[in-house]
């Protein structure tokens, strides 16, 4: 019956034939994509304008390798929150995270001079433990929300709130300093005028992003956040992709957390939920395209939306804005940031379909 | 269409495009008040386009749309254009959360509402149509039926002209078609015009007075239907170049025999007798499921069988595909794959179990509507597809892709393109092409050709058919579509969850699975 079947041309609304599936489709359809991915270039490209009109120290390579390292921290929660989005969930708590797991970590490194437990840990396994409290956190999120069929909102506000109160608790609100150099390496080293953390982040963005394009899991995060009913029956492990996710992105805000703390050698109360980031960090992933309905975002887009929010503050900070208004500002440009990156990329942020 | 009054609504000259895609060309159509048109077309041909545009969503490039005379409001009006011309989607439009009069007056309430007003008014309608559907029911609670006679009490509520019913019939239970025909009935013969569009042609000649065709975006047939045969329009269809309908299986007559019926006639009693491996064996199965219960059924699929299971909606039929599939899970009994025990509610396992899953949904399961072609169609084989450390090139899966999109004429720009963008058939064949792909020893379809036109509707049953026979895969085929029953070797009628009877010889007579269906035993049957 096959054989002799007649090719169908099921031509018509919406279709064209196969014979222009060559190069011809081939180009307009990788170009719609490409597009997309570089959306905000033009806009990055006004703000460097901008920026070296009104400061001269802006155009810089010390600047820049300085906005690198500010962004650095930000970039690496804003690839696991852009992981979580894309399987359409979402996480408030990296902020809390990226607070408590370096504070916990360096309370037992540090010596009880400096605030510590007094355990006087090797910073070595302090990292390790690091990652593991990032690790239980995603973990139990991921549980929650996936097995517990709780709602994701409420479930990683509830574990901010905890996570917060925790890295206060712990340390009745001390600031901890004198970190081992091993501990702040990845926060505060250079070589040569670039930054540790900023040549991290680089890499951990590239290699997430080849993961979701090249690998099977990666591209399972697509079709889970796309559509979990249809991946599911496609034999897709829903459930464990999408703890997976939540595990992954817990950890990269620890670890977001220790370049923080690196750059600033301290751990303050303040890291993570007391700056609030978390604005920022949905704000950077939804400015560079990621979808928070899921399924869509890429990693050059988040990257970019990382950018675009470390040059805006980098300028307002060079051309002396004064403190009491920054935040204002900030919050104002990325609002418009947000309805640019509507306009160019198309991608509609609004919950409904 | 000679036209004895004034045309309600009139289009004439209709053009549109997409792109470079032309989706209709020079088309024009006009209905009368009290005229039931039929609209028919195979998937792409044009018809949701059309649908759009006389629902007010989409504006034509060129050509006129008038109502009554005169010229159509504004694309955007829908107000206006609710006045005249109302249409019932074949995805409900209904909010579950309100009650039946909220959902009625949805849209076209005053700023301050009155409930009770409402409400009133509500029950008016019901009464003058002889619906019988409270108002203050919440819509959550009504059947499909219930919801799509909403859907027309709104339409009436806003006093539209014309109801525009895409195909109606799609989710019904045989009954519940036959009272929507009455319904028509009702509506023309209180002066409604009535726009019916359908993949069944039986469904046309049975209530519609003219028909109408459309063929890659062309009005290629306008007629009244009692001076044509179901073949004149199958031909106007699908074109001059399809091979006559009586002699492919599937299209043919139903109940029919035809005497090269290759695939499963040729294999499947050779398997028997050499009693070779039972691929399915389901013992005394049950299931408490919204598509209906299970209360213990046995069968057993063989390799190269193709097995069919039909009966009402709520008779289990999509229940049993799904628990086997592992996408629902069992309260009891057990199911083997290959003589291995497979545990309930677990897809992933039941596909490594050797089970393949063309789901009754396609769009909330079937596909992942913005990735590709390619990706989507390997989506169940990424495993096999990749390396060691899991890493799969773009380059592979569209390899990997081609051969099953070939093999089922799969129409689309690239293998890049996203399924989202394909018509109804296409997508159809994405599901099919995503199942094929992973060598499955047992293929459970539920509804596979559901809207799904005439002649895609014979490749993808011949598809699997030929699978059947080239591969030595079973295939459970749980339909309530009688015609898909063609290909089986076997037919096993469910009632309320239990099997009631089995059909072991084809060709199955229509009516008496019609029988079955219902319940009914018949000696002579058998």
């Amino acid at each position: 019956m096959i054989s002799r079947s007649p090719t169908v041309a099921d031509g018509g609304a919406g279709t064209t034939p196969p014979a222009a599936s060559g190069i011809g489709s081939w180009f307009t359809r990788s170009n719609v994509g490409l597009l997309r991915e570089v959306a905000l270039l033009p806009v990055l490209i006004l703000l460097i304008v901008v920026g070296s009109v009104t400061s001269p120290a802006f155009l810089t390579v010390s600047n820049f390798a300085g906005i690198g390292q500010q962004s650095a921290a930000l970039g690496v929660v804003v690839v696991g929150e852009s992981l979580i989005l894309m399987i359409g969930g979402m996480d408030l708590s990296l902020e809390g995270t990226y607070g408590l797991a370096p504070m916990v970590a360096a309370w037992l490194i540090v010596p009880i001079a400096a605030y510590g437990e007094g355990t006087d840990l090797s910073p070595y396994l302090g990292i390790v433990v690091l990652v593991a409290i990032g690790a239980a956190i995603g973990l139990i999120n991921g549980l929650l929300i996936v097995k517990g069929r709780l709602n994701g909102f409420i479930v990683t506000l509830g574990m901010t709130i905890v996570l917060a109160g925790l890295q206060n608790g712990i340390v009745k609100a001390q600031t901890l300093f004198n970190l081992p150099p091993a501990f702040g390496y990845l926060g505060a080293a250079s070589i040569g005028q670039l930054p540790v953390s900023l040549i991290v982040a680089v890499i951990i963005f590239v290699l997430v992003g080849l993961f979701l394009r090249y690998q099977r899991t990666g591209r399972a995060i697509y079709a889970v956040g796309g559509n979990p009913a249809a991946a599911r029956a496609a034999g897709i492990k829903v459930d464990r992709v999408k703890i997976g996710v939540y595990v992954a992105g817990s950890v990269l805000a620890a670890i977001g957390g220790l370049m923080e703390a690196g750059r600033v050698s301290a751990v303050t109360g303040q890291q993570g939920y007391g700056e609030g980031i978390i604005f920022n960090v949905f704000a950077a992933a939804v400015i560079g395209g990621v979808s928070l309905k899921g399924g869509r975002g890429n990693m050059i887009g988040a990257a970019s939306g990382v950018i675009l929010l470390g040059i805006v503050q980098n300028i307002l900070t060079l051309d002396n804005v004064s403190n009491y208004w920054i935040e204002a500002i900030d919050g104002a440009v990325i609002l418009f940031a947000l309805f640019l990156a509507r306009i160019v990329g198309g991608e509609s942020t609004a919950e409904t379909s | 269409m000679t036209s004895s009054g004034q045309a309600l609504v009139e289009v004439t000259g209709i053009e549109k495009r997409f792109g470079t895609t032309r989706a209709l060309h020079d088309v024009s159509l006009s209905i009368k008040a009290g005229q039931c048109l039929g609209l028919v077309g195979r998937n792409g041909a044009g018809k949701s386009t059309l649908v759009s545009i006389l629902s007010g969503l989409v504006e034509p490039d060129a050509g006129t749309v008038s109502f009554g005379g005169e010229p159509a409001p504004r694309v955007g009006d829908t107000a206006r254009w609710h006045e005249w011309i109302a249409t019932v989607f074949q995805h409900s439009m209904i909010v579950p959360d309100l009650s039946v009069a909220e959902n009625v007056f949805l849209g076209s309430t005053p700023g301050l509402i009155s409930w009770r007003a409402m409400r009133n008014r509500t029950s008016a309608i019901m009464r003058d149509w002889g619906f019988d559907i409270a108002a203050g029911t919440l819509c959550r609670d009504l059947s499909v039926e219930q919801l799509q006679i909403v859907e027309i009490a709104r339409a009436l509520a806003r006093g539209a002209k014309c109801v525009l019913l895409d195909e109606p019939t799609a989710t019904l239970e045989r009954d519940a078609g036959r009272r929507l025909f009455d319904r028509v009935r009702q509506l023309t013969a209180g002066g409604v015009a009535v726009l019916y569009i359908s993949h069944h042609l039986e469904e046309v000649f049975e209530i519609c007075q003219d028909v109408a065709v459309l063929r890659d975006g062309e009005m290629v047939l306008a007629a009244p239907t009692p001076g044509l045969s179901r073949d004149d329009l199958v031909i106007a269809m699908v074109g001059e170049n399809h091979a006559p309908a009586a002699q492919r299986p599937v299209a043919s007559a139903v109940g029919h025999p035809t005497p090269d019926r290759e695939a499963p006639g040729a294999t499947a009693p050779g398997a028997r007798q050499e009693g070779e491996g039972v691929v399915l064996s389901v013992e005394n199965l049950t299931a408490d499921s919204t598509r209906g219960r299970l209360s213990g059924v046995s069968l057993q699929v063989r390799a190269g069988e193709i097995v069919g299971v039909t009966g009402l909606l709520s008779a289990g039929v999509a229940t049993i595909g799904r628990v086997i599939a592992g996408a629902e899970e069992s309260s009891g009994g057990e199911v083997r794959v290959r003589g291995r025990r497979v545990p309930s509610g677990q897809r992933d396992v039941a596909q490594r179990a050797g089970v393949g899953y063309i789901p009754e949904d396609r769009h909330t399961e079937g596909f992942v509507s913005h990735l590709g072609v390619a990706e989507n169609v390997t989506m169940t084989v990424t495993k096999r597809l990749a390396d060691r450390f899991g890493l799969l090139s773009p380059a592979r899966r569209v390899t990997a892709a081609a051969p099953l999109t070939r093999r089922l004429s799969l129409v689309s720009s690239g293998p890049g393109q996203p399924v989202g963008e394909l018509s109804g058939g296409n997508q159809q064949k994405v599901t099919v092409a995503r199942t094929l792909a992973h060598d499955p020893s047992l293929i459970v379809a539920i509804t596979p050709t559901r809207g799904v036109d005439v002649a895609s509707k014979e490749l993808l049953l011949g598809s699997l058919a030929g699978v059947a026979r080239d591969t030595g895969a079973g295939v459970l085929l749980c339909s309530d579509e009688l015609s898909d029953l063609d290909i089986c070797d076997r037919v096993i009628v469910l009632v309320r969850g239990e099997v009631f009877t089995e059909f072991t010889e084809p060709p199955f007579d229509r009516d008496a699975l019609i029988v079955a269906t219902e319940g009914i035993a018949q000696e002579a049957a058998e």
